[in-house]
């Protein structure tokens, strides 16, 4: 059977010029970074290579790029590093869980905490996250790209507004860094947080921009790597496995390749429209490639992914990161819709690598099983789950 | 069955269903392992007495999730996790709230069979493309081509019986559903684990309502009620004897099953037993064991397996509760979708709540809710 991967916001395979780069990093060029020796300074040139690249991603200093273990990291170093007892924290409803959570601690701690709720097209108004301010406000923290429907957030003009309220602005950019074209100077934000595994990178390593003078408190004490922001042998092969792939992320930005997948993206997205009974959850607002989130109205998704994974066209109900809970989707709840209807909306995201041959084989078995499924039994829809 | 045929197994993370799943994966046919889960089991955990953390061995804790899937794992089969949360709470665990609130003694496991089990689970199973599910249950189904009908039997192994809980399966139901372990006894079963290398084979039995961990269904009472913001209702009143004099007070009738023993709060010169709860009245009956038996029972709510329906008297062997050895009794149809059964000899504790389901040598008959 052929397998079609349209889950790239789960997480995405390494190309193969990421595999070759990492290699030597995870056998003979072992070394410790820390390390004085050779095998040390060899892997210390590995970390400042990857360090200068990802300071070219972000568009900073290199002094201002911290690795770190991902993207969860990140959320959390900028949430607990920065926010107090009696401060005020702007987020919105539509968060990836490890801002979420993250934000309900500190509010248990003593915080204040305000999430602004979306447009019903997903896309946060900057002029609510403004009447949000309060002169406590600490820190606003806002994702560059929905990882559910890849809506695009304004986050220029929330930079300005938090410049403009003296307050610390953070970007959880992991769904949108290597899709869209990133300078942390423009957003205008103090720290910003991506992950290697979104980008065709591997697993368990990511990279904070932390601007020269934030006062962030380190979430992780320990040695003094990293500046001492951020303590723990560094993952030597993982660093430079992130470098890799922010390189050809910047390339593929530049040769067309986000254009080719925003076309195909396009195809699929129109083509599982001329299934009855269908609409795009976050139409019309601006979106990153590769994502499209649509409601199949009576099915239920659940059972949807599932048909499909034994159809060989792999996709998610919403983030991976929830899959096997109760509740339906936080981002489509937040933006409206009820309780079936997001049950009933499914996520559809395009590796870079996607072909055409790719979409078509989607367009072949996504009609037939959303056939299948509503055939079978009106009374199934909604009730499951 | 013939190859590519994709087959649902339900699976638990215990023995029986891991089998279940082994034998088929092996088999040639396009197994699916799925994990219905049912009840968050931290949700009441710690209150009113409830254990903390969950032991293992009752379906949907986090071990028992981890179980089935490393099973499935190692079959090298497609295996899921499918939410069904709320059917359960709906279907299963509310009524169970209900019946005992109302004095009756509810079967959570014959209605998540009848609700959930073999009515969601398959409709799941069929969206997914599968035709057919299978369980571990300890049955016997095959059809017969004389009658025209599928028929439930007893399996080889009469004391893991669990056909007393399948009495609710439909003809449509029956014919979509395999028991893998229905030919095989316990010992064979476990045999059968090791064999295809199974890390659980010596997982101990699971006895509980998955539910109710710690197997308190009083403080789960509570606990249900307080969570939904509800109050026990007031059932208090009084003990009485058989002849009608009142002997002491209780504290709510949701604390008695007809034959208990312990518990009543009140002495006597020879044992009581729970004879009858009035939920009307809240007026709980007591008296010595002889007078626990009965000679009759009636049940509503009938599912036929074996036959079309009742239309005249049947002899059959009856079985009251899960431990119960089936006994002689003589059905008659006693109104739309009732019937009365009337045992040769008197029958001790027939309990409303429970089902009666009717047995013709091995094979199921029917049955329904003793009322």
């Amino acid at each position: 059977m052929r397998r079609v991967y349209c889950d790239a916001n789960a997480t995405t395979p390494l190309l193969p010029e990421v595999m070759e780069a990492m290699r030597p990093y995870l056998m003979e060029d072992f070394g410790n970074a820390s390390s004085i020796h050779l095998q040390g300074q060899r892997a210390r040139k590995a970390v400042d290579g990857a360090r200068e690249t990802l300071a070219t991603f972000f568009h900073c200093r290199e002094a201002e790029v911290v690795f770190n273990s991902g993207g969860t990291e990140g959320d959390n170093t900028a949430i607990f590093g920065l926010v107090r007892a009696g401060d005020h924290l702007i987020t919105t409803a539509i968060e990836h869980s490890a801002v979420l959570r993250a934000a309900e601690r500190v509010a248990e701690r003593g915080a204040e905490v305000t999430f602004v709720a979306p447009r019903t097209d997903g896309l946060i108004d900057p002029e609510e996250i403004r009447r949000a301010v309060r002169p406590q406000t600490r820190l606003i923290s806002v994702m560059l790209a929905n990882n559910e429907t890849g809506v695009l957030q304004p986050v220029e003009e929330i930079g300005k507004i938090a410049a403009e309220a003296g307050a610390l602005f953070h970007i959880d950019a992991v769904q949108g860094a290597g899709k869209v074209e990133f300078d942390v100077r423009r957003f205008g934000c103090h720290l910003c947080s991506i992950s290697a595994h979104k980008m065709h990178g591997p697993k368990g390593v990511g990279a904070m921009y932390v601007r020269r003078g934030t006062p962030l408190d380190p979430l992780i004490v320990g040695g003094s790597h990293e500046r001492r922001q951020r303590a723990g042998t560094e993952n030597v092969p993982g660093i430079v496995g992130l470098g890799k792939a922010a390189e050809l992320a910047m390339e593929s930005l530049a040769d067309g390749t986000v254009e080719r997948i925003a076309g195909l993206r396009d195809r699929l997205e129109a083509g599982v429209l001329r299934i009855a009974g269908t609409g795009v959850n976050g139409a019309g607002a601006p979106r990153v490639a590769n994502t499209t989130n649509i409601r199949f109205e009576q099915v239920e998704g659940e059972a949807l992914v599932i048909a499909l994974d034994l159809k060989g066209v792999a996709v998610s109900g919403g983030s991976a990161c929830h899959s096997g809970s109760t509740e339906p989707s936080h981002v489509l709840m937040a933006m409206g819709l009820d309780k079936n209807a997001a049950r009933a909306s499914l996520r559809f995201s395009l590796l870079r690598t996607a072909t055409e041959e790719d979409v078509d084989q989607v367009l072949k078995v996504v009609p037939e099983a959303v056939g299948h499924l509503r055939a079978l039994a009106p009374e199934v829809a909604g009730t499951l789950g | 069955m013939e190859q590519h045929t994709t087959i649902a197994v339900a699976m638990s993370g215990g023995v029986d269903s891991s089998t279940a799943a082994a034998i088929l994966a092996h088999s040639g046919v396009n197994a699916v392992g799925l994990t219905l889960h049912l009840w968050d089991q931290t949700r009441l955990a710690g209150k009113h007495g409830i254990p903390d953390a969950p032991k293992a061995g009752r379906c949907c804790s986090i071990d028992d999730v981890y179980d089935a899937r490393r099973v499935a794992e190692d079959l090298g089969i497609p295996y899921y996790v499918v939410n069904q949360e709320e059917r359960f709470e709906r279907d299963v665990v509310r009524p169970f709230v209900d019946e005992y609130l109302a004095g009756r003694t509810p079967i959570p496991c014959s209605l998540c069979n009848n609700h959930i089990k073999f009515d969601q689970l398959l409709k799941t199973a069929r969206s997914i493309g599968a035709e057919y599910i299978a369980t571990g249950h300890y049955a016997v189904n095959e059809y017969d081509e004389k009658r025209g009908r599928w028929i439930l039997k007893r399996p080889a192994d009469l004391a893991k019986d669990q056909t007393y809980f399948l009495f609710g399966l439909t003809q449509e139901q029956l014919s979509r559903t395999l028991f893998p372990l229905g030919h095989m006894t316990k010992p064979e079963v476990r045999e059968a684990a090791r064999q295809h290398g199974l890390r659980l084979a010596e997982k101990p039995d699971s006895q509980e309502i998955c539910f109710i961990p710690g197997g308190d269904y009083k403080q789960f009472l509570t606990a249900y009620l307080e969570e939904q913001g509800e109050r026990m209702p007031e059932t208090a009143g009084e003990l009485v004897a058989a002849s009608g004099e009142v002997i002491g007070k209780h504290e709510g009738i949701s604390n008695f099953t007809v034959g208990q023993r312990k518990g009543l709060g009140v002495s006597s010169p020879s044992p009581l037993y729970v004879l009858q709860i009035d939920p009307a009245s809240h007026r709980v009956k007591v008296g010595p064991d002889a007078e626990l038996a009965t000679r009759t029972l009636r049940a509503r709510q009938m599912n036929w397996i074996s036959i079309a329906g009742l239309t005249g008297p049947m002899r059959v062997r009856a079985k009251i509760r899960h431990r119960h050895e089936p006994a002689w009794a003589t059905l008659e149809p006693a109104g739309p979708d009732e019937i009365l059964a009337t045992f040769d000899e008197p029958q001790r504790a027939v309990t409303p709540g429970q089902s009666a389901v009717f047995y013709d040598g091995d094979e199921v008959v029917g049955g329904g809710w003793i009322v």
